[in-house]
């Protein structure tokens, strides 16, 4: 079984970790890195639970290869509150009760704040379909949108 | 502290805490990615356990080979049926909920038969991922395929593929004598059917079908389990109810039950469907074989074709009305698919048809038929949305034929306190009446629809659980509590808790932290399911906080030599009777809590309790959709979905279960369902073919908490995580019915069957 040594930034840290080909950036993050904010709901990229940003694009971590990150730049879950505050989305996720489980959270933060980068003015509906890939069963999505969208007014008056 | 507030709801009461919007104590761990959920827990030298499943839907297990696996290096043990014990075929009178230990060995893993196509037959546990599952593929199985059944009516027909040559049918007459996957019939019948139907002015015969739909939590099962020499079982797992896990594996595996601590972790969503033990008994055996800590995650795919869905249905039912729309009498015959083991939840279903009304003549029957699919599991509101679903469709067309407002026609016919259920259930201070008022005044109700649209209505019955529930709480030195509950916190109970706890205490929420206490810490408490988690472990919460206040009241007594009788509790202190105002200074909960260790001792408060009272409570929705005549794909366009709450201790919180049942009942409306291959293969194991809604698919969920308190609770609280899937299929399948103005009689309304009746009838609306 060929193993690849790879180095890359997490979280703005420099990692050095070793892995075998078929394992995925989601098995690394969980398991060589141990980063186990980025949840495993399906391993088929189609819950979005593991969404992290990958040089600045949101991508599935259960779909890209371990291997394949040599050198880039990888922001999980862990990386999303700094210097001791929470980021915008993640307060407004807690002031609009957005999360019930909490599973599919870190997904939709991170998938939130590479729609926003983009579109920093969504309407609903392109909001709602820019979170279409995430899956969420208790919310019904109602709150969440309202979360992100009251984010986003909050982040646009504030520059 | 803000002091200022008062509860939001329309159901009285001044308080600080209840019925506001408080922080969620297990928030930020959320929002951040600290929360440790099933698959979150690495211990030193853990394995990783697999299971190979069967690709058969009815098989007979000839042979089965492990020794290629055993000698496949990293593999550090392997295990069949043989390393579980077997256990009796449980006998009659069996009880409304029946867990056969037989069964359960068998669901656990395939012993003389494979029953569906995803039964476990084997497992190993390795010392990589890779390994266990180069190490399943290398156990030889000889299997003798057998012809399988999959749709319940058929099953219970004489002369289906026979499931258990050992199960003979309970509770029907004529009694059969034959083996039969019909385990056993439940229901009642009142009054006079035949007076009833003659006296009715519109009898309506309809027949409904419905498919399995899963719980679609987004954690998969998850497991470590930790087994030590001298005995010890420790487990971590993602659970609804450690307590119920830790009892099962004990009878099943037969270690005595104080040897076994359950801890659960976070959960990643459950809805019913995490309950029960699946993969746990095999991660405790393979750590025991082993000596090493066992890891077990279950696929996505393996959620899907082992674990539970809610039962597929096939319903009968008929229903006779006056010109006015009173109700004269209604029948109906529901069969349920178990799956492969009994136990479907055919009480329920009989509890539920004719409940929110007064109907003397009534009568239900409930066919619980085993079929070659997974053993049916708890699904939100367990066996209520079908038979909800058959029951207000024929309501609705009822009030169309006799040209009445459909909620008239209800609020005609709404049972309200004193009323008795069917199934016996004699009901206090309830809100069917006023929940339906609410909808009827609803903007939503009369809004103008344009083309292409339809609305739908429907109300939902669902009668709460209560029972056994152990919690404690602990005054800390500084002045701060800390609570335990044993009910793992699936949506935000912990922020009930506080707010309980703190209201009680009259201090800031703050100050008080609620967590979930394992096994060994607390007494039993049943699952969290039967929305019964913020009445029950809430009540004994407050018992738990009013015993830590009697001892602080009888401190300060003691200090001030006084009886204990002249003191009592306000806004956080003690406060001494009127007669010594002014001679002595009330004492703050941080003072007495400074004085308690010197003076008396630690201070906690205990509460073991069987929680009753819990009532029913109704839920109505109303659904707008929008038809796309070329493809027959149904848009969701508007909802408001409307309950009685009782007292909502968390609005936000409550919302949040109303609109996530809301949505939950959307998908198994319009688009969830098993779609099985003619060989009884599950074709649609993932998320991208059983197709949940996601954020597209659904509008903003309106809603309405009516707040009728239930007298029983302290704070009037009545569950809220069920009444919202039970009339969501129905309301949303009547708002396509009447978009296309056909019937259609079968769930889901996917598009392709809704393009077949739209081409059928050639419709008006198609034309448009």
């Amino acid at each position: 079984m060929a193993k690849h040594s790879i180095t890359a930034t997490v979280n703005g840290d420099e990692v050095d970790f070793t892995c075998s080909t078929e394992q995925t950036l989601l098995d690394v993050l969980r398991t060589k890195l141990n980063m186990t904010g980025t949840k495993n709901g399906c391993s088929t990229g189609d819950c979005g639970a593991c969404t992290v940003i990958m040089n600045g694009r949101s991508i599935n971590a259960c779909l890209l290869l371990g291997a394949e990150i040599e050198g880039a730049e990888i922001e999980t879950i862990e990386g999303v509150a700094k210097g001791g505050e929470l980021h915008p989305l993640q307060q407004k996720f807690l002031d609009h009760a957005a999360l019930q489980c909490g599973i599919c959270t870190p997904g939709f933060i991170n998938q939130a704040i590479a729609v926003l980068e983009k579109n920093p003015d969504p309407t609903e509906r392109e909001l709602r379909f820019g979170l279409a890939g995430n899956l969420c069963r208790c919310t019904g999505y109602d709150k969440i949108v309202r979360a992100v969208l009251d984010t986003a007014a909050e982040m646009r008056a504030s520059k | 502290m803000s002091g200022d507030k008062k509860s939001r709801g329309t159901g009285g009461g001044n308080y600080q805490w209840v019925g506001n919007v408080t922080p969620r104590p297990d928030g930020v761990d959320k929002v951040t990615g600290r929360a440790r959920y099933g698959d979150d827990m690495i211990l030193p030298g853990m394995l990783y356990g697999r299971i190979l499943r069967s690709p058969h839907a009815h098989a007979k297990i000839l042979s089965i080979d492990t020794s290629a696996a055993l000698a496949l290096k990293g593999v550090k043990a392997v295990m069949t049926h043989e390393s579980i014990p077997d256990h009796p075929l449980a006998k009659p009178p069996y009880p409304p909920i029946v867990n056969d230990m037989h069964d359960v060995s068998r669901n656990v893993m395939a012993r003389e038969k494979a029953l569906y196509d995803g039964h476990a037959v084997a497992a190993v546990a390795a010392t990589s991922e890779r390994i266990a599952k180069e190490a399943i593929r290398l156990i030889k199985v000889e299997y003798e395929v057998l012809e399988h059944v999959l749709d319940p009516y058929a099953a219970a027909q004489p002369g289906a593929p026979l499931l258990h040559d050992d199960q003979f049918t309970d509770g029907t007459d004529p009694k059969k004598d034959p083996p039969s996957n019909l385990f056993r019939s439940l229901g009642k019948e009142q009054g006079d059917l035949e007076a009833g139907f003659a006296e009715a002015d519109l009898v309506i015969e309809r027949e409904f079908r419905s498919e399995p739909v899963h719980q679609g939590y987004i954690e998969p099962l998850a497991c470590v389990a930790s087994t030590s020499e001298d005995g010890g079982v420790e487990l971590w797992t993602s659970t609804q109810g450690h307590f119920v896990a830790r009892a099962l594996i004990s009878k099943l595996l037969k270690i005595e039950m104080s040897k076994v601590k359950v801890t659960a972790s976070e959960i990643g969503g459950g809805f019913g469907g995490k309950t029960t033990i699946y993969h746990e008994p095999v991660a405790v055996r393979l750590s025991q074989m082993s000596g090493r800590p066992v890891r077990m995650v279950m696929t996505r795919s393996e959620v899907m074709r082992a674990t539970g869905p809610t039962v597929g249905s096939y319903c009968k039912i008929k229903m006779g009305a006056k010109k006015d729309g009173t109700l004269t009498a209604g029948s109906a015959d529901i069969y349920y698919q178990a799956g492969a083991f009994k136990g479907s939840p055919v009480g329920r279903a009989a509890d539920t048809f004719f409940s929110p009304y007064v109907l003397a003549n009534a009568r239900t029957a409930c066919y619980d038929v085993c079929v070659n699919r997974p053993k049916a599991a708890a699904y939100r509101a367990p066996g209520a949305p079908m038979a909800t679903y058959a029951a207000e469709s024929v309501i609705n067309e009822m009030a169309d034929q006799l040209g009445l407002d459909p909620i008239d026609m209800r609020l005609k016919n709404a049972v309200k306190e004193g009323d008795t259920s069917l199934m016996g259930t004699t009901h206090g201070r309830i809100g069917c009446i006023e929940v339906l008022e609410a909808a009827k005044n609803h903007a939503h109700y009369s809004a103008p629809l344009g083309p292409n649209q339809g609305r739908g209505f429907a109300i939902g019955y669902w009668l709460h659980g209560g029972g056994l529930t152990s919690a404690s709480a602990n005054l800390l030195d500084d002045g701060t509590v800390t609570i335990a509950v044993g009910t793992p916190d699936i949506g935000g109970s912990r922020s009930s808790m506080r707010a309980m706890a703190a209201e009680e205490l009259g201090i800031d929420i703050e100050l008080v932290k609620p967590g979930i206490a394992d096994t060994a810490s607390l007494g039993f408490n049943h699952l969290t399911a039967g929305s019964r988690t913020t009445y029950a472990s809430g009540m004994a919460v407050v018992n738990c906080i009013r015993e830590i206040i009697g001892k602080l009241c009888a401190l300060a007594a003691k200090k001030w030599e006084i009886p204990a009788d002249e003191v009592r509790w306000d806004s956080g202190q003690a406060i001494p009777a009127d007669k010594h105002t002014g001679t002595i200074e009330p004492l703050s909960l941080q003072q007495l809590a400074r004085m308690a260790p010197g003076a008396v001792g630690p201070i906690a408060g205990h509460s073991e309790i069987n929680a009753g009272g819990a009532g029913a409570s109704f839920c109505a929705q109303i659904s707008d959709v929008e038809i796309d005549p070329e493809t027959g794909f149904v848009s969701p366009i508007r909802h408001t979905i409307i309950l009685d709450a009782g007292r909502a201790i968390s609005p936000d919180y409550v919302e949040g279960q109303m609109q996530g049942g809301a949505v939950q009942g959307i998908g198994w409306a319009l688009n969830e369902e098993y779609i099985y291959s003619d060989k009884g293969k599950l074709l649609n194991t993932g998320f991208l073919d059983y197709r949940m809604p996601v954020a597209s698919d659904v509008p903003m969920i309106d809603t309405v908490i009516v707040e009728i308190p239930n007298p029983n609770h302290p704070y009037g609280v009545r569950g809220v995580g069920e009444p919202p899937l039970v009339s969501a299929p129905a309301a949303v399948a009547n708002a396509v019915e009447n978009a296309i103005g056909i019937t259609m009689g079968s769930l889901p309304l996917s598009p392709p069957k809704v393009l077949e009746a739209l081409e059928a009838n050639k419709t008006p609306m198609a034309a448009e």
